[in-house]
C-alpha cells in the first residue's frame, strides 16, 4: 500500500511538471520564404525569434515576413522556444549559413550576448528587435517607444480632461524599464498642463489585484479624482472596479498594452483609451533597417516602433 | 525564597504579556501616527478598506497559523488560489451553477492541500519542500489551464462573495470574521487544536500519547489548501475575473502575518488573535503608504522598517 502510494504520488509529480513544463503547441521549425527578383543582388535575413508560443511574436514574424516578400530579400524565422542555449544554436546555425543581417530578439539581454560577439566575428551585422542586448556591436535597437506611449497617453488624457482636473498616477513594478519610460512620458506631457494636478503616484506593481487595493486606498485619500493614467491595463481594469464599488463617477481611466480585457473595457466605455504597441510594424521597421544597412545607407542606432491610442473609435 | 520565586513568576508573566500583547501595543501605535499624518485614516470607509483588504491574507494565514503551529510551513498557498481560481471560473464560464462550482473549487483547494499533507506526514518530505513542489506544479497548471489568459465576466451572483455586502459590512469582511471565529474555536475548544499545538511542542511526545500525528498533519495543509480556494473566490469576485497569476506572493504575505502576529516558526506557540493584529497591521500599512504618497520607491524600505520596529519594539521590552 506505502510503496502504490508512492509510485503514484511519484507518477503523479511527474506528470505536473510535464504538463507545466511542455510547450503547449508543437512549435514551427524553420520556415523560409523566397521570393526571387533576379535583377538585382538578394539578401538573406535571419530573424531569430524568442518565442512563436506568443500571439505578440507571430504577429511580429508575419509583419516581417511581409516585408520580406515586398522587399525581395529571402527571411529564415528560427525559434529559440525561449531558451538561450537554443537561441545561441539558432544564431550559430545563421552565422555558418553566411546570412547577410541577423535580426535577433534575445530571450535575455545578457545570454545573448556570446551569440552577438561570434556573428560580430563573423562580420554579419546584428539587430535587436524588443529586447536589448547587454552587449557585442548592435547596428540597431528595434522597440516600441515607451516614453512616447507615456506621451501620447498623457497627451489623450489632457484633452480629455480640458486641460484641467486631479490626475492619479498608477506606476508599474519600480525600477523596471517600462515603469520608467512609460511614467517619464506621460511627466513630461504633463508638465505643459499647469492645470492639472497629479494628486497621487503609487505604484500597484502592474498587477489587477493590486490596482484594486491601491485605488481604493487613494480614492478615500482624494475626494476629487479626474483621471487616471495606469502604466498597465491590469492595474487600470482593477482601479475600474475600485471605482465601481466604491460609486465614484466620472473618472477618465487610461491604460496601457490593449490586452483583449482592456479593448472589452474600452467598447464598454469603461476605459477611456489603451496605448497598444504594434509587433506587425516591429517586424516591418526591423527588415526595412536591415535591408537599408545591407545597402549601404546609414541607420539610426535605436529605432523606435510608433504606438497606437486605442478609443472606443479605433476599437477592433 | 518565596519571594525570589515570586519575582521570577511575575517576570515570567511579563514576558508573556507582551509576548501576546505588545504586538497590539505596536499595532495600535502605527494607527496613532497615521491618525495624526492623514485625517482620512479614521474615516468609516477607509476603516472599512483596510479591513476588506486584510481579509483575503487573513483567511490564507488562519491556515498558515495551523500549518505553522505544528511546525510546518505552506508555500504553495498563492498557487494553490491562482489554480481553484481559475477553475472555478471556468467551470461557471462552461454553466455550471455556481454552488456547485465554488464547492468543486472549495474541494479542490483541499484536495491539493491534502497532497502537500501526505508528502509531509506519509513521506516525511520536509514542509518546505513539500509545498514548494505543490506550488510550482500549481502555478504551472493554471497557467497551462487558461493558456495564460484572464477568465472574466462571471455570474454576478457568484461576485456576492467578494463584491457584495450584508448591510453596511462587505462580504470579505464577514468572511474573514468568521473564519477567524471557527479557526479560534477549533484552536482553543477541541482536542484538534490541542493535537496541534502538542505537534508542533514536542512531536515525540505527542506520538507517544496516542496522538495520530498524520491525521492531525493531514488536516492542517488541507484546511490550508481550503482555506487558499475561498481566500481565491472573495478575489475572484472583488475581481470579477480569475487570473493565472494571481495570489502571486501571498505566502509572504500570510507567513508575514503569522510571524509579525508572535506564532513562533518553530510550532506550538502562538495564537490566532496574533495572527488576526499581525494581518491587520500589514493592511494598515499598506493602506498608510497609500494614503500618504508614499513614493514607490520608498515603499519596500518604509515597509520593511515599521515591520522590524513594530517587532524590535515588544521584543526589546522583554
Amino acid at each position: 500500500m506505502k510503496k502504490l502510494l508512492i509510485v503514484a504520488i511519484g507518477l503523479l509529480l511527474i506528470g505536473g511538471l510535464l504538463v507545466s513544463c511542455a510547450p503547449s503547441q508543437p512549435s514551427p521549425s524553420p520556415t523560409t520564404t523566397t521570393t526571387p527578383s533576379p535583377t538585382e543582388k538578394k539578401f538573406t535575413l535571419g530573424l531569430v525569434l524568442s518565442t512563436l508560443n506568443n500571439p505578440f511574436f507571430v504577429t511580429l514574424r508575419d509583419g516581417a515576413q511581409a516585408e520580406a516578400s515586398k522587399q525581395g530579400v529571402t527571411l529564415i524565422v528560427m525559434d529559440s522556444q525561449n531558451d538561450s542555449a537554443k537561441e545561441a544554436s539558432n544564431i550559430e546555425d545563421l552565422v555558418s549559413r553566411k546570412v547577410d543581417a541577423i535580426l535577433v530578439n534575445p530571450t535575455d539581454a545578457d545570454a545573448v550576448v556570446p551569440s552577438v560577439k561570434k556573428a560580430n566575428d563573423a562580420k554579419i551585422p546584428v539587430f535587436t528587435i524588443d529586447r536589448g542586448a547587454n552587449g557585442g556591436v548592435i547596428v540597431s535597437h528595434i522597440a516600441s517607444d515607451n516614453v512616447a506611449g507615456g506621451k501620447m497617453a498623457g497627451e489623450y488624457l489632457a484633452k480629455a480632461l480640458n486641460e484641467k482636473g486631479k490626475v492619479v498616477e498608477l506606476e508599474g513594478i519600480a525600477g523596471t524599464s517600462a515603469a520608467r519610460d512609460r511614467g517619464k512620458g506621460f511627466n513630461e506631457v504633463m508638465k505643459n498642463y499647469p492645470n492639472i494636478e497629479i494628486v497621487a503616484r503609487q505604484t500597484a506593481d502592474f498587477d489587477r489585484a493590486k490596482g484594486l487595493s491601491v485605488f481604493e486606498n487613494i480614492l478615500t485619500a482624494q475626494s476629487e479624482i479626474n483621471g487616471v493614467f495606469a502604466h498597465n491595463d491590469e492595474m487600470v481594469l482593477g482601479a475600474i472596479q475600485a471605482a465601481e464599488a466604491a460609486g465614484r463617477t466620472g473618472i477618465i481611466f487610461v491604460g496601457f498594452d490593449a490586452i483583449d480585457d482592456a479593448i472589452k473595457a474600452v467598447k464598454d466605455g469603461k476605459l477611456a483609451a489603451t496605448v497598444q504597441q504594434q509587433p506587425s510594424v516591429m517586424g516591418e521597421l526591423g527588415v526595412q533597417i536591415a535591408v537599408k544597412h545591407l545597402k549601404g545607407e546609414t541607420v539610426e542606432s535605436s529605432i523606435p516602433v510608433p504606438l497606437k491610442l486605442i478609443t472606443k473609435e479605433n476599437a477592433p | 525564597m518565596i519571594s525570589e520565586d515570586a519575582l521570577r513568576l511575575r517576570k515570567v508573566d511579563w514576558r508573556v504579556f507582551f509576548r501576546r500583547y505588545g504586538i497590539v501595543i505596536s499595532f495600535f501605535l502605527l494607527c496613532l501616527a497615521l491618525s495624526l499624518l492623514s485625517e482620512r485614516f479614521l474615516t468609516w470607509t477607509n476603516i472599512l478598506n483596510v479591513l476588506r483588504q486584510s481579509s483575503i491574507n487573513g483567511i490564507i494565514a488562519v491556515g498558515m497559523t495551523m500549518v505553522i503551529l505544528t511546525a510546518g510551513i505552506d508555500l504553495s498557498v498563492g498557487a494553490v488560489l491562482a489554480l481553484t481560481c481559475v477553475v472555478t471560473a471556468d467551470l461557471l464560464q462552461k454553466g455550471l451553477s455556481v454552488p456547485l462550482a465554488m464547492l468543486t473549487g472549495l474541494a479542490l483547494g483541499a484536495a491539493l492541500g491534502m497532497f502537500s499533507g501526505l508528502l509531509v506526514s506519509r513521506l516525511r518530505i520536509p514542509p518546505f519542500i513539500a509545498t514548494l513542489g505543490l506550488m510550482t506544479v500549481s502555478r504551472g497548471l493554471a497557467l497551462t489551464y487558461t493558456q495564460g489568459m484572464p477568465i472574466t465576466a462571471l455570474p454576478a451572483s457568484f461576485n456576492f462573495l467578494g463584491a457584495g455586502s450584508i448591510g453596511p459590512i462587505p462580504m470579505p469582511i464577514i468572511v474573514a470574521g468568521l473564519i477567524f471565529l471557527i479557526g479560534y474555536f477549533i484552536l482553543t475548544r477541541t482536542s484538534l487544536g490541542f493535537y496541534i499545538y502538542s505537534l508542533g511542542d514536542n512531536p515525540v511526545a505527542a506520538r507517544l500519547s496516542g496522538i495520530s500525528v498524520s491525521k492531525v498533519i493531514l488536516f492542517v495543509y488541507a484546511l490550508s489548501g481550503f482555506l487558499s480556494a475561498l481566500a481565491g473566490m472573495v478575489l475572484i469576485g472583488r475581481l470579477d475575473s480569475a487570473q493565472p497569476s494571481a495570489g502571486y506572493g501571498y505566502e509572504f504575505d500570510a507567513i508575514a502575518a503569522v510571524v509579525v502576529g508572535g506564532t513562533s516558526l518553530a510550532g506550538g506557540e502562538g495564537s490566532l488573535f496574533g495572527t488576526l493584529v499581525g494581518a491587520l497591521l500589514i493592511g494598515v500599512l499598506n493602506n498608510g503608504l497609500n494614503l500618504l504618497n508614499i513614493s514607490a520607491l520608498w515603499e519596500g524600505v518604509v515597509k520593511g522598517a515599521v515591520i522590524a520596529l513594530a517587532l524590535l519594539l515588544y521584543r526589546a521590552v522583554k
